[in-house]
C-alpha cells in the first residue's frame, strides 16, 4: 500500500513539521505564563489602587505583545500543515481530530484574539475593571487553545472514542467525552500548561534579576519576583506530579515510549530506575543497531515498577520484551501485531474489492466483520503493524528519548530550588546582595526553554513509527509530493523563522534595556 | 436536537457555516486591502503610522477568522481540507507565509532594534495584501473550474501536475475572480479608512481613490459572473453518488435555488451602493453597506457551488474523484457533535461587537497615538 513513498519525503516532511512545531512552542510557553502574570499583577494593581503595579503590569504586558505575535505567526502554519505535509493522515482522522481544531478556533482563537485587542488599546477606553476582565480572558483564551490542540494530540497517542468505517476508509468518533476526557489529553494538558507557567516564571525573575544586577528599577524588579517566584513554585510542583501521572498513563498506553525513554532494555519485575547513565554505543545486538545498553548507569531498585504501575514488584516490559515478546508476561510479539494488522489490511482490501465488483452480500457481510467488537479489539487495534516489515523500525530513538526525559526531569527539580530561593531571598531583602544567584537566574532562562523543548522530544520522538499510536505510522501519513518541494518550503520556514526569531530577540532585548517607562503609571490612572 | 436532523441537512447547515465563514473572512480582507494601500494614501511617516494603526486593531480578526474557516473546513470536510491543502501545495503554502510575515509586521515595524527595519516590514504587509486576497480569489475560483487531482480508494490524493495548484492561475477564470476579490479587498480598505480615521486629508484620497479601483473591480466581477452562467458544471446523482457534466450548472442552481439568488442580488447591491455613495457623497457608512454585501455576495456564490448537488471541488482529471458535500463530509456524529459548538457562534459574535463598540466610539487620531501607550 505504500509503493511510491520515498524515505527521504517522509523524511523531510518530518523534518519541516519537527521545525515548525518547535519554533511554534519557543513562543507559546511563555504566552501561556506571561499572560496570566500579567493578569495576576493588574489584579494587584486593581487591588490596591498602587500605580507601581500597572507601571509593572504594562512592561511585562508588552514584552508579551512581542512574543505574542510571533506566536500567531508561527501557529497559522501547524493548522494548515496537517492538510498540506499529512493528507492521508487528515483523512484518515478527519472526522476526530479537526472537530478539536475548529472548537479551538471558535471558543478559544476569537478570546484571545478580541480580548487582546482591549488588553493593549483599551487603557484609556474602557473601565478598570472591565480591563481587567479582558486581560483574564486573554490568558484565559490562550490556556483554553492549549486544551483543544492537545486532546488532539492526545488522541494521537491513545486513540479512543471511535470505531473504524471500512465504507469511508477512516475513523469515526463515537464518543466526544472519551476524546475530550481521555487521561493522555487531560494529563497533557495539565502537565503543558503548568511547564508554561514555570517558564514565564523563569522568564519574569531573570529579566528582573538583570535589572537589580543594573542597579536600575530595583523595587519594580523586587515586586516582579515575589509574583513570578510564588506562581512559579506553585506550578513547578503542578508539573511535576501532572509529569509524573503523564508516565503513569505512558507506562500504560505507550509502553515502547516508556521503556525508551526511561532506558529500559530488558523489562523485569520489580525493575530499577536509571537515574544517570550513558547510552553504550556496543550493539548488543547486530540486527539493530538501536538496541543497546548502557555503559554506566545508576539504576535506583524498584522504583520504575512503582512509578509505573504503583507496584513495588510489578513487571515493567523493557523495549526487547515489546519486540520479541514475553509469553510469562502477556507480552505480544511484534511479529504477531504484524500479523494481525495484516490480516486486518486484507480484510479491508478484500471488502473494497467486493463494494467494487459489485458484490452487495459480500461487502455488507465483510463490513459487519469488519465493525464487530471483536475484531476491532483483536485485530483492527493493530492496523497500522500491517505496514511495518522490519520489527526493529518499531523501537524509536532511545538515546534521544532517554536523554531528552532525563534532562526534562533533572531541570524539573532544580527549578524547585530555583523558585525556592528567589522566593527567600526577595523577602527576607537580600536578593540585591546575591549577585551569583541573580546571574544564576539569568541563565536559568535558557534551561526552562532547554526543559520544555525536551519534553516535547520525549513525548513525539517517543511515539515514533506511529503518527497515530498502533493505527497509523508516519510513513503512510504523508502527502505524496515530491521530496523536493518539501525541501524547498523546509529551507523557507527555516529561514524565515529564524530570521523573525532574531527580529523577536533583538526587539525584546531593546525593550528590556528600555525597562518600565515612568510616564505611564499615574498620569492616566 | 440536531440528532433528530438528517445526514443530508447536517451537511448542508456545515456548508452554510464553513460558507459564511469564509464570506466573513473575504469582507475582513479590507485589512489585507488597505495594506496594498499604505504607500498611495499615506503621503508621509505620520499618516502612514496613523494608517498602520487603524488597521493593525483589526488584523488578528482576518487572521482569526481564516484559522477557524481551516479548521471547521477540516471538522466538517475533511475530505476537502486533505484533498486541496495536499494537492494544492503551492497555492496554499503562498497563501499562509504571506500571513506568517503580516503577523509580526505590525507589532515589530515601529519597534526599537527590529533588525529588518520600518521599511522591510511595511513590505511584508504590502505582500500579504497583494497575495492574500489575489490567490484566496484563485483558489476559490477552483470551486467552478475544479482542479488536478485524483482520489484512489483510500482516498488518497494524487495531483495532476506538478505545479501543485498553481497551474490555477492559468485559467483566466480563475485569476479575474482574484483580481476581482483583490480589487474588492482595497475597496473595502478605503471604505474602512473613510470611516475610522480622523483626518481630513486621508479621507479624502481614500475617497477619490475609490473609483479607481471600483472600475476594475467591477470589470472582473462581471466577466466572473458572467461566464460562470454560461459554464458547465459537475453534477451529481444524489442516489448512486456518479458524477456527470451539467451544461449551464450555475446557470440551474440560480434558478432551483431562489432564496439564494435573491441573497446574491441583494448583496451585489449592497456592495454597489456602498461604493457609490461613499464615490458621490463620502461619509462614513459606506463600509456597512459594502460590507454586508460582500458577505452575503460570497456567501451565496459558496452555496451556489455546493448545493442542488453540484460538486463544489470538481477534479479536471478525473472526474468521479470531485468532492461534493455528502462525499466529503464527516460522520453524522462529528457533525452533530459540532452542531452543538456551533450555538456558541452567537455568543462569540455579540462579545466581539461588544467589544469593538466599547473600542471604536471614536475615530482614531494622530493625537490619539501620541497618547496611547502600545502603538503600531
Ligand atoms: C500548549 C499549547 C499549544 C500547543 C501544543 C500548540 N499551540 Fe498553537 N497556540 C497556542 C498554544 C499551543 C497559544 C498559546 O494559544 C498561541 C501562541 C501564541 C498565540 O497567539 O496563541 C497559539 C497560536 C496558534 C495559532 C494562531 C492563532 C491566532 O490566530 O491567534 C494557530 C493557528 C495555532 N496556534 C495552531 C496550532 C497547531 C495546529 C498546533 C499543533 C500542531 C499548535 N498550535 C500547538
Ligand atoms: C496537537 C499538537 C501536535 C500534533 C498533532 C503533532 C503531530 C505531529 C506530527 C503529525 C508529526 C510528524 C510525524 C512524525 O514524525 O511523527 C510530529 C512530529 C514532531 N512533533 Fe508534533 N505534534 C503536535 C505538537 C507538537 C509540538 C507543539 C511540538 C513542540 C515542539 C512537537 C514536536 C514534534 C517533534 C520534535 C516532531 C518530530 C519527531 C520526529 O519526527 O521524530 N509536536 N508531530
Ligand atoms: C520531574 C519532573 C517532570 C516529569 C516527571 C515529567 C514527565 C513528563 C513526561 C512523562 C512527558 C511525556 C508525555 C507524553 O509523551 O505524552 C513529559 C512531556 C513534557 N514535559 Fe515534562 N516532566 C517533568 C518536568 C518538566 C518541566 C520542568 C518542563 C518544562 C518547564 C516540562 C515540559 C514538558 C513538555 C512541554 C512536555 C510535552 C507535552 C506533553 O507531552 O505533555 N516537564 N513530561
Amino acid at each position: 500500500m505504500l509503493e511510491g513513498i520515498d524515505v527521504s519525503l517522509v523524511d523531510w516532511s518530518r523534518a519541516q513539521f519537527a521545525l515548525t512545531a518547535m519554533y511554534h512552542w519557543v513562543f507559546v510557553p511563555l504566552t501561556l505564563g506571561l499572560g496570566i502574570l500579567v493578569a495576576i499583577m493588574e489584579t494587584l494593581y486593581v487591588k490596591t489602587g498602587n500605580p507601581e503595579w500597572k507601571r509593572i503590569t504594562k512592561f511585562w504586558m508588552t514584552l508579551f505583545g512581542i512574543n505574542f505575535a510571533i506566536g500567531v505567526a508561527t501557529g497559522i502554519i501547524l493548522e494548515f500543515e496537517f492538510g498540506t505535509n499529512w493528507s492521508n493522515y487528515s483523512w484518515f482522522v478527519g472526522d476526530i481530530f479537526g472537530a478539536p481544531l475548529a472548537i479551538e478556533g471558535i471558543l478559544a482563537f476569537f478570546m484571545e484574539s478580541t480580548f487582546i485587542a482591549i488588553m493593549f488599546f483599551g487603557w484609556n477606553k474602557v473601565s478598570k475593571k472591565f480591563h481587567l476582565i479582558s486581560t483574564w480572558l486573554t490568558a484565559i483564551g490562550a490556556n483554553l487553545s492549549a486544551l483543544w490542540i492537545l486532546v488532539a494530540n492526545g488522541w494521537m497517542q491513545k486513540p479512543t472514542g471511535m470505531v473504524f468505517n471500512p465504507e469511508t476508509a477512516r475513523m469515526e468518533m463515537v464518543s466526544f467525552w472519551d476524546v475530550l476526557f481521555s487521561p493522555m489529553a487531560v494529563h497533557k494538558f495539565l502537565h503543558t500548561t503548568s511547564s508554561g507557567f514555570v517558564l514565564a516564571s523563569i522568564f519574569v525573575i531573570g529579566v528582573s534579576a538583570w535589572f537589580i544586577l543594573k542597579g536600575r528599577e530595583i523595587t519594580f524588579a523586587r515586586k516582579s519576583i515575589v509574583v513570578g517566584a510564588i506562581f512559579g513554585l506553585l506550578s513547578i510542583f503542578y508539573t511535576i506530579l501532572t509529569g509524573d501521572s503523564s508516565a503513569r498513563t505512558i507506562a500504560h498506553d505507550q509502553p515502547m515510549k516508556f521503556a525508551s525513554f526511561e532506558g529500559l532494555y530488558n523489562g523485569s519485575e520489580g525493575a530499577g530506575l536509571v537515574a544517570l547513565g550513558f547510552i553504550s554505543q556496543n550493539k548488543a545486538d547486530p540486527s539493530n543497531e538501536n538496541l543497546k545498553d548502557f555503559s554506566v548507569k545508576i539504576e535506583i531498585p524498584n522504583i520504575l515498577s512503582y512509578m509505573a504501575f504503583l507496584n513495588w514488584d510489578a513487571f515493567v516490559p523493557g523495549v526487547n520484551d515489546l519486540i520479541r515478546g514475553n509469553e510469562k508476561y502477556g507480552v505480544m510479539s511484534a511479529e504477531d501485531k504484524i500479523k494481525r494488522g495484516k490480516i486486518a489490511i486484507e480484510k479491508l482490501t478484500a471488502f473494497k474489492e467486493a463494494k467494487k465488483g459489485g458484490n452487495k452480500a459480500a461487502a455488507d457481510s465483510l463490513k459487519t466483520e469488519i465493525m464487530s467488537k471483536d475484531f476491532q479489539n483483536g485485530y483492527f487495534k493493530y492496523f497500522g503493524y500491517g505496514y511495518i516489515s522490519d520489527p526493529h523500525t518499531l523501537v524509536p530513538s532511545v538515546p534521544l528519548s532517554f536523554y531528552s526525559f532525563h534532562i526534562m526531569v533533572v531541570l524539573g527539580f532544580y527549578f524547585i530550588l530555583f523558585f525556592f530561593f528567589a522566593l527567600f531571598y526577595t523577602l527576607k531583602g537580600k536578593v540585591h546582595k546575591k549577585r551569583k544567584f541573580l546571574w544564576i537566574a539569568i541563565w536559568t532562562i535558557p534551561l526552562a526553554y532547554i526543559a520544555s523543548q525536551a519534553g516535547w522530544i520525549v513525548a513525539e520522538v517517543g511515539r515514533q513509527p506511529w503518527v497515530i499510536q498502533d493505527l497509523m505510522p508516519t510513513m503512510a501519513a504523508v502527502t505524496k509530493i515530491s521530496s523536493g518541494a518539501v525541501q524547498v518550503t523546509f529551507w523557507l520556514f527555516a529561514i524565515i523563522f529564524t530570521t523573525l526569531l532574531i527580529a523577536e530577540l533583538k526587539i525584546m532585548l531593546r525593550q528590556i534595556k528600555i525597562g518600565p517607562k515612568t510616564e505611564g503609571g499615574a498620569s492616566h490612572v | 436536537m440536531f440528532e433528530a436532523l438528517s445526514l443530508l441537512s447536517l451537511q448542508q447547515y456545515w456548508w452554510l457555516i464553513v460558507s459564511l465563514l469564509g464570506a466573513l473572512f473575504v469582507f475582513l480582507m479590507f485589512v489585507q486591502g488597505g495594506e496594498t494601500l499604505l504607500f498611495t494614501i499615506a503621503k508621509n511617516e505620520q499618516e502612514k503610522s496613523l494608517l498602520v494603526n487603524t488597521l493593525g486593531r483589526k488584523w488578528e480578526f482576518t487572521f482569526t477568522t481564516l484559522v477557524t474557516f481551516g479548521g471547521a473546513f477540516f471538522a466538517s470536510f475533511p475530505l476537502f481540507y486533505s484533498t486541496s491543502f495536499g494537492g494544492a501545495y503551492w497555492v496554499w503554502l503562498a497563501i499562509l507565509i504571506s500571513f506568517v510575515i503580516q503577523a509580526v509586521s505590525y507589532e515589530f515595524r515601529k519597534k526599537p532594534n527590529n533588525f529588518l527595519g520600518a521599511k522591510t516590514y511595511e513590505i511584508f504587509l504590502f505582500i500579504n495584501g497583494l497575495l492574500g486576497p489575489l490567490l484566496v480569489g484563485t483558489a476559490v475560483g477552483t470551486f467552478f473550474n475544479g482542479a488536478m487531482f485524483k482520489l484512489d480508494d483510500l482516498n488518497h490524493v494524487t495531483w495532476g501536475t506538478s505545479f501543485r495548484g498553481l497551474e490555477a492561475v492559468l485559467t483566466f477564470h480563475n485569476l479575474a475572480l482574484g483580481l476581482a476579490v483583490l480589487f474588492l479587498a482595497r475597496i473595502l480598505g478605503l471604505l474602512y479608512f473613510m470611516n475610522s480615521v480622523d483626518n481630513k486629508a486621508i479621507v479624502e484620497r481614500s475617497q477619490k481613490a475609490l473609483l479607481l479601483n471600483t472600475v476594475p473591480f467591477l470589470v472582473f466581477f462581471l466577466y466572473f459572473v458572467i461566464a460562470l452562467l454560461f459554464k458547465d458544471g459537475y453534477a451529481y446523482n444524489s442516489e448512486t453518488g456518479v458524477v456527470s457534466v451539467e451544461s449551464y450548472k450555475y446557470l440551474h442552481n440560480l434558478l432551483a435555488l431562489p432564496i439564494n439568488t435573491l441573497l446574491l442580488l441583494i448583496g451585489v447591491l449592497g456592495v454597489l451602493w456602498g461604493i457609490g455613495t461613499s464615490i458621490l457623497k463620502g461619509g462614513n457608512k459606506g463600509i456597512w453597506f459594502a460590507g454586508g454585501g460582500t458577505v452575503l455576495t460570497v456567501w451565496a456564490l459558496l452555496i451556489l457551488a455546493a448545493f442542488n448537488n453540484t460538486c463544489f471541488y470538481p477534479s479536471i482529471f478525473d472526474m468521479q474523484s470531485s468532492l461534493n458535500i455528502v462525499k466529503a463530509s464527516s460522520s453524522k456524529f462529528t457533525l452533530v457533535a459540532m452542531s452543538y459548538v456551533s450555538l456558541f457562534v452567537p455568543f462569540v459574535l455579540a462579545y466581539i461587537w461588544y467589544a469593538w463598540k466599547s473600542m471604536n466610539s471614536k475615530p482614531i487620531s494622530t493625537e490619539e497615538l501620541e497618547q496611547e501607550h502600545h502603538t503600531y
